[in-house]
């Protein structure tokens, strides 16, 4: 038999030791040895904190009531777990990117920082979670007394209570010790963390221990077990839908809306990564844990009497089978399913109360720089101890008040109803950027004020809030706003019916809300930053004017990081902006910066109106976002200007590349122009000056002087010809020429042409189609004949047949397709050679001996300046069996058909 | 607000990284489904006997935490790389 003082020495010994296990790991951590203390297999035993006394004591006794409904508690959160991908790991990296610090701080930052967001959410914690905490110092001593009974010297209520006392003053102890070191949320409780995994695994062992017994110890084994649960009173399964699926969505809704479960979840998050080891691990836990319970429900219904309560089958089924050792064990594991949780609970509640309640309340008490004078830092460390204690006191003086009467489920459920309300706002906020503030703060209040109302309230019991007449007819005898049947819709289990409409109201009033109101532009940013989490993770708010001097952020920065930290984090900005000492220039970016670090401490609300307070952007006008907004615009139009710029200047670039490549090309030309022209004249010059030597120096007979002057006279024309041939190119080049339009027939033009060219007689023949000659043209009849006779005469020169006996002939033939009309020019010589094709039209350029041709090379040449001024071409005209050359007139240049018929 | 474009298509690991995210999210669905399937069982005081709903939802239980298991595992491999979408 086990003494009750050596019990209380087991429980000291045991809350010692794990005052010397947080000991350690803040040791450790401190020395920068936290490698082991950041695994996920503490993360994940660190969530075990769901499974508080309810679960312990409790579950055991849902069981034994109620069958398999109590596994829906485990259901929910196994099911949020594995499918981690869907909200929790938004809720870690928005928790990381914006450093939130409770449950209240994300729903308050989502919606626009706001301070009535945060407030209420607290008080729906607050509210919904001190009678949790009160069930726990009942669970602890119920425990007691359990033993206390047992060992013949049963307690009396005093006692009783004392115990609860005692428990949460060493509870507040606790956390204040390890949960108020630092106010960085995002630095995270070591010491408390390792001991919930601690206590996590001691309660897991203590009802795996307790289960092994009961089925190996008590009963024979696995299918002796299940031959027990099937003689059992809850050996048929009767389990009610609604209650089923709606518990199972209660739970799920509870485990990432409890503070606790945030605090573990999200705050104390260390490596995002975690998550996919917890996905599986924590499943797994909670599977073990419950594993169980049926068994221990259907033997302690079998052996202990009946009346005895099921909640504590867990410590009175092994104390009845004389095992003090197990009992003892099982004790432990109870307790440190209570103290686990109250302590995350305490700490999660007092973060909310401190920064947004007390915080608030003092800034504005105030009012004028409260940022800038007293001791921030230890106000609020003092706040939250002071939380700290208040929210204990609450849960003492809940447990005092109401008796410990209620069985232990029940108010669970009710906590967990009440805390589901803030699910519409979490989620919408988490994945709607429409969702508002007004919205998120009409749903939270209709749904706290059903649950109120239709389940905390009555919850009491009758006669103790709400009359029986409240509770029977309605307040005022307003039959429909009873509250066990809303809307006069009756017959519904309790909790159901809470759940039911608090969440249809409370997501109805937070649509409709969000709908039909405009969000703050504050509000909108934030909204962005939430949603599109995974985007871009970069701060929002910096359009506040950087009037605040960067001492006085500093100083208000070291009131509340502390001295080391906030000259550090001073420091490295200004080094980032490139200036030695303490003090950064104060761009939007470092008080966005400053601010986001502060929030860490005090929560996003919080810190916002700090800051504010210095920098004097103390709100977000709209006209403040539209000029950001347009600052943005201007940067983006700009930047469309330099990309059009640097376009066109590349444009440019090539075009002048171009320009220099013709350049050198032409000057390369005029190079060989000039050698070609000297050569060109020198030849003519050299026979006229040797001739006439000669006249000078020798007495010459009359034929042979004729002869001679002859020759002068043929090379001065010569030379006559080339120089006007060269002057009229010229004039044609550089466009001075005047075009002297006239209308003329075709054929009238051929006629001259040919007879100007000078044919003989036995020279080429002429093959023309005068037909299709009847065209008139208004264009510069004298130039287009020149350029007609220039090639008839070429025709004449140069029209060698492949055949000696072939007489050479030349066809011109009018060629009129779609809008041209051209005239072609078609030999039936040999051609010219495809390599030469190209550059027949150059100056200079001879095909043939010099001699024959008896021209400078110019004919082509000029032809073809000719056409270009007269807005036509002149082109070789490959493949016709000959040489052809395609002379073509621009349309404008003919004279209808009509005109030419008459 | 100029969003980085994404990819159309994705190389074959990614493509099957994607997928089993696909597969890691279907599975909480699937859960849901499969623990709701004993309320289709004959109920009440000649229903289907406890202990066998009970063998049946650990079993679901046991195998939707191995499947967990198996996909983190996999899963792992990308954990490097910033998440895609939501």
């Amino acid at each position: 038999m086990l003494s009750l003082n050596l019990l209380i020495f087991v429980a000291l010994s045991y809350v010692a030791g794990l005052f010397i296990v947080a000991f350690a790991a803040e040791r450790r951590a401190a020395k920068g040895q936290d490698g082991w203390l950041r695994s996920p297999l503490i993360y994940t035993l660190s969530l075990s904190i769901y499974c508080t006394a309810w679960t312990f004591y409790g579950a055991v006794g849902y069981a034994a009531r109620s069958g398999l409904e109590y596994l829906t508690i485990y259901l929910g959160p196994s099911l949020v777990m594995i499918g981690w991908l869907w909200v929790v790991r938004k809720l870690v990296r928005i928790g990381r990117a914006q450093r939130i610090t409770s449950i209240a701080d994300l729903i308050s930052s989502r919606f626009g920082k706001s301070t009535l967001l945060g407030v209420i959410v607290t008080v729906i914690a607050v509210v919904g979670i001190t009678p949790y905490i009160a069930l726990q110092l009942q669970s602890i001593t119920l425990s007691f007394e359990v033993f206390a009974n047992q060992s013949g010297t049963p307690w009396g209520r005093g006692q009783l209570q004392s115990v609860a006392l005692w428990s949460a003053a060493g509870l507040a102890l606790f956390t204040i010790l390890f949960g108020t070191r630092n106010l960085d949320a995002n630095e995270r409780h070591h010491g408390i963390v390792i001991a919930i995994a601690v206590e996590a695994v001691v309660k897991l062992c203590a009802l795996v221990a307790v289960g092994v017994f009961v089925v190996w110890g008590i009963g024979n084994g696995i299918s002796d077990t299940l031959a027990r649960i099937d003689a059992s009173p809850i050996a048929h399964w009767d389990q009610s839908g609604g209650r089923w699926v709606g518990l199972t969505f209660l739970s799920a809704a509870a485990f990432l809306c409890l503070p606790r479960m945030f605090q573990v979840l999200v705050v104390e998050n260390a490596d995002e990564g975690h998550l996919a080891t917890a996905s599986w691990a924590f499943p797994l836990y909670l599977m073990v844990m419950s594993l169980f319970v049926v068994p221990i429900a259907v033997v302690g219904l079998d052996l202990l009497p009946a009346g005895s309560n099921p909640d504590l089958f867990v410590l009175t089924l092994p104390l009845s089978q004389g095992q003090t050792g197990l009992a003892t064990l099982s004790f432990l594991g109870g307790f440190s399913s209570a103290t686990s949780m109250v302590i995350v609970a305490t700490i999660a509640l007092a973060t909310m109360v401190s920064n947004h309640i007390v915080v608030p309340i003092w800034l504005r008490s105030r009012m004028q720089g409260a940022a800038l004078s007293g001791d921030v830092r230890a106000m609020i460390l003092l706040a939250r101890r002071l939380s700290i204690g208040g929210v204990l006191a609450l849960g003492y003086v809940y447990f005092r008040l109401s008796g410990g009467g209620a069985a232990l489920s029940a108010i669970g459920l009710i906590a967990f109803a009440g805390l589901a309300q803030i699910l519409p706002a979490m989620l919408g906020g988490l994945f709607w950027r429409g969702a508002t503030g007004v919205g998120a703060a009409a749903g939270l209040s209709i749904g706290f004020a059903v649950w109120l109302w239709t389940l905390f309230l009555p919850s009491f019991g009758v006669g103790e809030v709400l009359s029986a007449r409240v509770i029977t007819d309605g307040p005022f005898g307003i039959g429909w706003l009873r509250p066990g049947a809303l809307f006069g819709i009756g017959g519904i289990d309790p909790v159901l019916h809470t759940v039911l409409w608090s969440i249809l109201l409370n997501a109805g009033c937070f649509i409709l809300g969000s709908l039909i109101t405009f969000p703050s532009p504050m509000e909108r940013l934030q909204g962005a930053q939430f949603v599109n989490v995974f985007d871009h993770s970069v701060g929002a708010g910096r359009w506040q004017q950087s009037s605040a001097t960067a001492e006085d952020l500093l100083i208000m920065a070291q009131r509340i990081l502390g001295p080391a930290e906030a000259q550090a984090l001073f420091r490295a900005h200004a080094a980032g902006q490139g200036k030695a000492g303490y003090l950064p220039d104060v761009t939007p970016g470092f008080v966005d910066l400053l601010e986001r670090e502060l929030s860490g401490s005090v929560g996003a609300a919080t810190a916002h109106a700090m800051v504010s307070q210095i920098t004097a952007g103390a709100s977000v006008s709209v006209e403040d976002l539209i000029a950001v907004a347009d600052e943005a615009a201007q940067i983006m139009e700009y930047s469309n200007q330099l990309q059009a710029k640097s376009a066109q200047q590349d444009r440019t670039a090539r075009q002048l590349r171009e320009a220099n490549d013709k350049l050198t090309h032409l000057s390369v030309q005029k190079d060989a122009f000039l050698s070609q022209i000297s050569h060109e004249l020198r030849t003519p010059m050299t026979s006229i000056r040797a001739f006439s030597e000669i006249l000078r120096d020798s007495g010459m007979t009359g034929p042979d002087q004729q002869k001679y002057a002859g020759i002068i006279q043929d090379e001065a024309v010569r030379l006559t010809r080339l120089l006007d041939d060269l002057l009229d190119l010229s004039v044609l080049e550089n466009g001075q020429v005047v075009l002297n339009r006239q209308t003329g027939s075709l054929r009238d033009l051929l006629d001259r042409s040919v007879a100007a060219a000078g044919l003989r007689d036995d020279g080429i023949r002429i093959i023309r189609q005068k037909a299709d000659e009847a065209v008139f043209l208004t264009t510069d009849l004298d130039r287009l004949s020149q350029v007609f006779i220039n090639l008839i005469a070429n025709a004449q020169k140069y029209c060698t047949t492949s055949h000696p006996d072939q007489r050479p002939e030349l066809r011109i033939v009018v060629q009129r397709s779609g809008p041209d009309f051209g005239v072609d020019f078609i030999d039936n010589g040999i051609g010219i050679r495809a390599d030469q094709q190209a550059v027949i039209f150059e100056k200079f350029s001879r095909l043939s001996d010099h001699g024959k041709a008896g021209g400078a090379g110019l004919g082509l040449a000029i032809c073809r300046e000719i056409m270009t001024r007269l807005g036509g071409s002149v082109t070789y005209l490959p493949g016709q069996g000959g040489a052809a050359f395609r002379v073509l007139l621009p349309p404008e240049n003919q004279i209808s058909e009509a005109l030419v018929a008459e | 607000m100029g969003r980085t474009p994404r990819p159309l298509f994705l190389a074959r690991g990614t493509y099957r990284q994607r997928r089993l995210r696909d597969a890691a999210r279907l599975l909480p669905i699937l859960g849901g489904f499969l623990w709701m399937i004993p309320l289709l069982w004959p109920r009440g005081a000649d229903g289907q006997l406890v202990s066998v709903v009970l063998l049946y939802i650990f079993g679901v239980w046991a195998g939707l935490t191995l499947l967990a298991f198996v996909l983190s595992r996999i899963l792992r491999e990308d954990q490097d790389q910033p998440p895609e979408d939501s």
